[in-house]
């Protein structure tokens, strides 16, 4: 006999570990799957944890679990081919408790995540892929793995199975990504001495900078680069909408490669040693993009429910969050003995409600504007290069005359209006 | 109905393992710690020969408290239940001093159960000796064969293990008495992929923990570093082999290089 019990969830990253957390602790019977040969095996990100979704559901986490540095500072380069103007906040307000938020490599903090939920009591099995959902008269009854006698039975099954979610998929709760809802990103992480990471990017020891690379950083393709400090690596990378690479015809490695050597960048990670490397996609489709989430007998979290902030590279955050809603629907929902769709879809409701919904409807057509109009990358951020070239440039000029050539450089009269225009419409996709 | 005890070691993955360069010994935290894969086979073994025959596998560990996820590991593979002595006195053990303490825990399973066949890897990959398990034999007073490549017949009524002992140059067909030790090469089988039931039970199970002082007549001056004569002089790195050769070319032009090689060094194939 197939054993059953009372929630399964597929998935050991941030929103399926979260998940089985608020479960065990409240007595569920939770069985989490994870297809890695460890929880975190799997698992990208370029590396921002943030503090306050961590502490809704551990408080004090960062007492025990494995992070690499507290972040007091965040930049911001726009960047040309040889040049960057860049804007920063540095707060030492963010380097003591409670923080802000940290930078973390997946394989050690998921890892550390899962067995705070194994504690819990929630029961974790690795290195088993869920092939789909067991369906029986139209409700998810439990999941079919891999493994030889492999049904396992459940009264709720919690998708958490990332980006693609082939089980969503498969209950046709979403269709195959569009390459414009999908950003691929890949990454290294480079060694580099303790000592020289503090002194490159002026931090006190265990601190820790994030900058983030706009413009020339992925060649004017919609997306972003980043570079982030840990405790003994960097992590640098690019994530660029898939549909950008392919209309650019170019590979993600050649990105990577491009950023790594980029005049702006190169001597930050000068002497360091490149000792992993990964890629992932990550949903960037937004609000529109948010598919079913609640079903009879199944609720979809994080990744594989799109719940990604693309604009202020927040997923993880959202992830554990939707893991922690989730959970309440579900204890509600075992209260009542009902797992129909209508009880579950508390949770869409709740998913709505919380800054995850709110975000995400703010910046819900800001992905696909700067999208569909790559002037912002391709044209603005040169521009505002050249500008302040220009104004710093002590070359005998008046400063008027340099406003003067900087006004030139905007363009002729329909350029600037163009340019108005286009900076409204950025207000209005972003306010 | 056979009792089938494995003994098994948690060991660092020396595939990727870093070394020490000033030591030569092993930095044991640059690597994760897995079932030695020796030992994986003798579990395979031992669940196959109680699909077989019937009967119960019982695995046991001595180690530190992690040590668990290796018998958790022999749990998903099929074995019934987990027994690991750790405590501080067994630590700094040599092979004569683990072989000891391993004895005292199997004599300590067999009051509970008699036990009719051990099987151990051939060797661990950390240590590479392959001297635990004739040790325990010895210890028990149980015939030991090693290298032992297939399990022909185990008949525990007529008191008989019939097996393969692998050869240089082949292998020899050994009839032994009941109890016995086996040791047993990679090729004995293939690690089966686990039944979900299994990962499940796996997840949960907990093993019977032994100390040193619930073990039974026991020496203490046998145990740990105490009972280890072994003294480790030296540890040097193996020389890096030189003197290699890159032949280029077209296939045909190598080929020819590569003959007249050989035919001028033809006295080392002699």
């Amino acid at each position: 006999m197939p054993e059953k019990f009372d929630c399964i969830v597929v998935g050991a990253g941030p929103a399926g570990t979260a998940c089985a957390y608020e479960l065990a602790k409240a007595g569920v019977n939770v069985l989490l799957l994870e297809r890695g040969e460890y929880p975190g095996s799997k698992n990208v990100m370029g590396g921002v944890l943030y503090r306050k979704m961590m502490e809704d559901i551990i408080p004090e986490f960062y007492k025990e679990a494995p992070l690499e540095r507290p972040i007091v500072e965040q930049r911001f380069m726009m960047m040309d081919k040889e040049s960057a103007v860049t804007f920063s906040y540095k707060g030492l307000e963010w380097g003591r408790e409670p923080y802000n938020n940290f930078t973390v490599l997946r394989a050690k903090f998921d890892q550390w995540f899962a067995e705070k939920a194994v504690e819990q009591g929630a029961l974790l099995v690795c290195e088993t892929v869920a092939l789909e959902c067991i369906v029986e008269n139209g409700r998810v009854v439990g999941v079919r793995t891999d493994r030889p006698d492999g049904d396992v039975y459940a009264d709720v099954v919690v998708l958490a199975d990332g980006v693609n979610s082939l089980l969503a998929k498969q209950l046709g709760f979403h269709r195959e990504w569009r390459p414009d809802e999908v950003a691929l990103a890949t990454m290294e992480i480079l060694k580099l001495d303790k000592g020289i990471i503090e002194d490159r990017f002026n931090l006190e020891p265990g601190q820790g900078c994030t900058i983030e690379l706009f413009g020339d950083a992925t060649k004017g393709i919609l997306g972003t680069g980043f570079l982030y400090t840990n405790k003994d690596t960097l992590s640098i990378g690019v994530g660029t909408l898939l549909s950008g690479l392919i209309k650019h015809k170019i590979k993600p490695y050649e990105l990577l490669e491009y950023v790594k050597n980029h005049p702006m960048i190169r001597p930050y990670i000068q002497g360091s040693e490149p000792i992993e490397y990964l890629a992932h996609l990550i949903p960037e489709g937004g609000y529109h993009s948010i598919p079913k989430v609640a079903g009879h007998g199944v609720l979809v979290v994080g990744d594989a429910a799109q719940l990604v902030n693309a604009i202020h590279r927040e997923g993880s955050n959202m992830a554990m969050t939707s893991g922690r809603l989730a959970a309440e629907t579900i204890i509600m929902a075992k209260e009542y003995n009902d797992f129909s769709e209508s009880m579950l879809d508390h949770y869409r409701m709740k998913l709505m409600e919380s800054f995850i919904g709110q975000d995400l409807k703010k910046y819900k057509d800001a992905t696909h504007h700067f999208d569909a109009f790559p002037q912002y990358f391709e044209r603005y951020i040169p521009m505002m290069n050249r500008a302040a070239s220009q104004m710093f440039t002590v070359d005998g000029a008046s400063k008027w005359e340099k406003q003067k050539k900087i006004w030139r450089d905007f363009g002729s009269t329909g350029e600037k209006l163009k340019l108005a225009r286009d900076v409204i419409k950025a207000w209005r996709v972003m306010k | 109905m056979l009792h089938i005890v494995a003994c098994i070691k948690q060991v660092p993955d020396t595939k990727i393992i870093k070394m020490n360069p000033k030591t030569n010994t092993m930095d044991r935290a640059s690597a994760p710690a897995i079932l030695n894969p020796y030992d994986a086979h003798a579990v395979e073994e031992a669940v196959r020969l109680k699909k077989k025959y019937g009967g119960t596998v019982s695995v046991l560990t001595m180690g530190p408290p992690p040590a668990v996820k290796a018998i958790k590991k022999c749990i998903e593979l099929g074995a019934d239940e987990g027994y690991m002595i750790s405590d501080r006195a067994f630590a700094g053990a040599d092979t004569l001093a683990t072989s000891y303490a391993l004895t005292k825990a199997l004599e300590k399973i067999a009051k509970h159960q008699p036990i009719d066949l051990v099987i151990c890897g051939k060797m661990t990959i950390d240590g590479d000796t392959g001297q635990v398990g004739p040790g325990i034999a010895r210890r028990l007073n149980i015939p030991p064969l090693t290298g032992v490549k297939k399990v022909v017949e185990i008949n525990k009524e007529k008191g008989y293990a019939i097996v393969q002992r692998k050869l240089e140059d082949g292998y020899e067909v050994v009839k032994s008495t009941l109890p016995c030790l086996f040791t047993v090469e990679k090729e004995i089988n293939d690690i089966s992929f686990a039944p979900l039931p299994n990962m499940i039970k796996a997840a949960r199970y907990q093993p019977t923990i032994w100390t040193a002082d619930d073990l039974e007549n026991v020496d203490r001056k046998q145990l740990g570093l105490k009972g280890s004569p072994t003294i480790v002089s030296k540890v040097w790195a193996p020389p890096k082999p030189e003197g290699g050769q890159l032949l280029e070319g077209t296939a045909q032009e190598q080929v020819n290089k590569l003959l007249s090689i050989i035919f001028e060094k033809k006295e080392l194939f002699q």
